[in-house]
């Protein structure tokens, strides 16, 4: 199993490569924007993975609660985890792309203070669980905030909408048409399957890894604690 | 288990706490000179003549009652650790649910107690004139701790069974303050401002579905932070 998450990973991370490539030579260049706006293929699709994963970590949560199966907890963990990573993703490009297009690398705009909520959420959690030893009382831990964090989610967007914004609204998810050029669209949407791979393929081998972790700590192996 | 039952046992609970609480009334004492001390430090922590009283008070305030919040949610569990009254409490025979609204009461008890020495001495302090806009901002206190304090005592249930829980707490709890904090410094300088009423309407429904959406789901989850 950890072999197959580490190659998907593998493809995808080609695939990725990919997209760039395709992003670059054979993507019009964005008018006000320039080649700042490449940077879009990655922020976005990285954003709707960060928060996707802590919903399934939540939905995880919520029927480990009610079956006890070890290996929800295991898959919670490791969203968790591979959302870490996204969302450190999208609150480093972001910063990259703002410098150049909005003057400055970080506001306390709506969007990205929202963005930075939900990795401390993440961070939270991770912390949570390494802070409890016993595996059911842990698992159970985790699976409370985890519930929380995904019901806070839609406070999180509904906050959105509430403040001032200089973040760009949603021009794909959005009523009506995308207001994008179809060859955009078209390698955005690659870069969203791309990402999608990413996540499954990160996924895979962090829950392998804990499937591992747990078996070594059953026969009472040193290790530290997941 | 029938509701008035549960609201009985609950009751029972946060008035067994709240007696505990006000006969030694040392962390009561600690959360009102916390306060005090909050607002000295606000005080000190800015330039008078540059940053006026009016544009601080909302996050002094603000700012302060949800740190003294944190510090009092770490005690709401410590007290059963003692001679495990924990395990006493969870072999009771009643519905795991009171045993949080119980909780959840003496929390909010505690919590207004400071809260309402706290905006006299706000005012006090800082002369920012808050009689006039009294009603709403106390509806917006109540709002916004029921919140937080709903979050609160069911994360607290968990982190004081871990290591480190005075620092657990406030790591899991704050991403969650921050959005009902953010509401009502909002609204609340909107009130400062003198603007009308409606204008925070807007907040204080966010605040009120905010609690309806955490008590529930506190209630539903608390059984799970306590059940061995």
């Amino acid at each position: 199993m950890l072999r197959t998450g580490r190659w998907i990973t593998a493809i995808a991370l080609v695939l990725l490569a990919g997209v760039y490539v395709r992003a670059l030579l054979y993507t019009p260049v964005e008018a006000s924007q320039g080649l700042a706006q490449k940077i879009f293929y990655l922020h976005v699709p990285a954003a709707i993975w960060a928060e996707t994963a802590m919903i399934l970590v939540g939905l995880a949560s919520v029927v480990y609660l009610f079956t006890k199966d070890p290996r929800l907890d295991r898959f919670a963990a490791s969203s968790a985890e591979v959302g870490t990573v996204f969302c450190a993703i999208v609150l480093t490009s972001g910063p990259i792309w703002g410098k150049p297009i909005w003057g400055t690398w970080w506001t306390w705009d709506a969007r990205l203070t929202l963005t930075l909520f939900l990795f401390l959420i993440y961070v939270a959690y991770l912390l949570l669980r390494s802070a409890v030893m016993d595996p059911a009382t842990r698992a159970r831990f985790a699976a409370v905030l985890g519930i929380c964090g995904m019901c806070e989610v839609p406070f999180i967007h509904l906050s959105v909408y509430m403040f001032p914004t200089l973040h760009p609204m949603p021009i794909i998810l959005q009523p009506g048409r995308p207001k994008l050029p179809g060859s955009m669209l078209t390698t955005w949407l690659v870069s969203l399957g791309v990402f999608t791979l990413l996540y499954v393929g990160f996924v895979v081998q962090r829950y392998a890894l804990s499937y591992l972790h747990e078996q070594l700590e059953a026969v009472g192996g040193e290790v530290g604690h997941a | 288990m029938r509701l008035p039952d549960v609201l009985r046992h609950s009751w029972v609970l946060a008035a067994k706490d709240l007696r505990v609480e006000f006969r030694s009334r040392t962390a009561i004492l600690s959360a009102v000179v916390f306060v005090i001390l909050a607002f000295v430090v606000f005080n000190f922590g800015r330039d008078p003549t540059a940053v006026p009283n009016v544009a601080l008070a909302p996050s002094i305030l603000w700012v302060t009652f949800t740190l003294a919040a944190i510090l009092a949610l770490n005690r709401a569990f410590h007290l059963e650790l003692e001679n495990h009254a924990l395990d006493g409490l969870l072999l009771a025979p009643i519905d795991r649910s009171s045993i949080y609204l119980g909780k959840l009461i003496a929390n909010l008890v505690f919590v207004a107690t400071f809260e309402l020495i706290g905006v006299p001495l706000l005012m006090l302090f800082f002369n920012v004139r808050l009689l006039p806009y009294l009603a709403p901002l106390v509806l917006l206190i109540a709002l916004a701790t029921i919140g937080f304090v709903a979050v609160g005592t069911l994360f607290s249930a968990m982190t004081v069974r871990t290591r480190f829980a005075e620092l657990l707490l406030p790591v899991l709890l704050l991403p969650f303050m921050i959005l009902p904090l953010s509401w009502g410094v909002q609204a609340t300088v909107r009130l400062l401002a003198g603007r009308p009423l409606s204008e925070i309407a807007g907040w204080l429904n966010m605040l009120a579905v905010y609690d309806i959406v955490f008590v529930a789901l506190a209630l539903l989850l608390f059984p799970a932070t306590v059940s061995e």
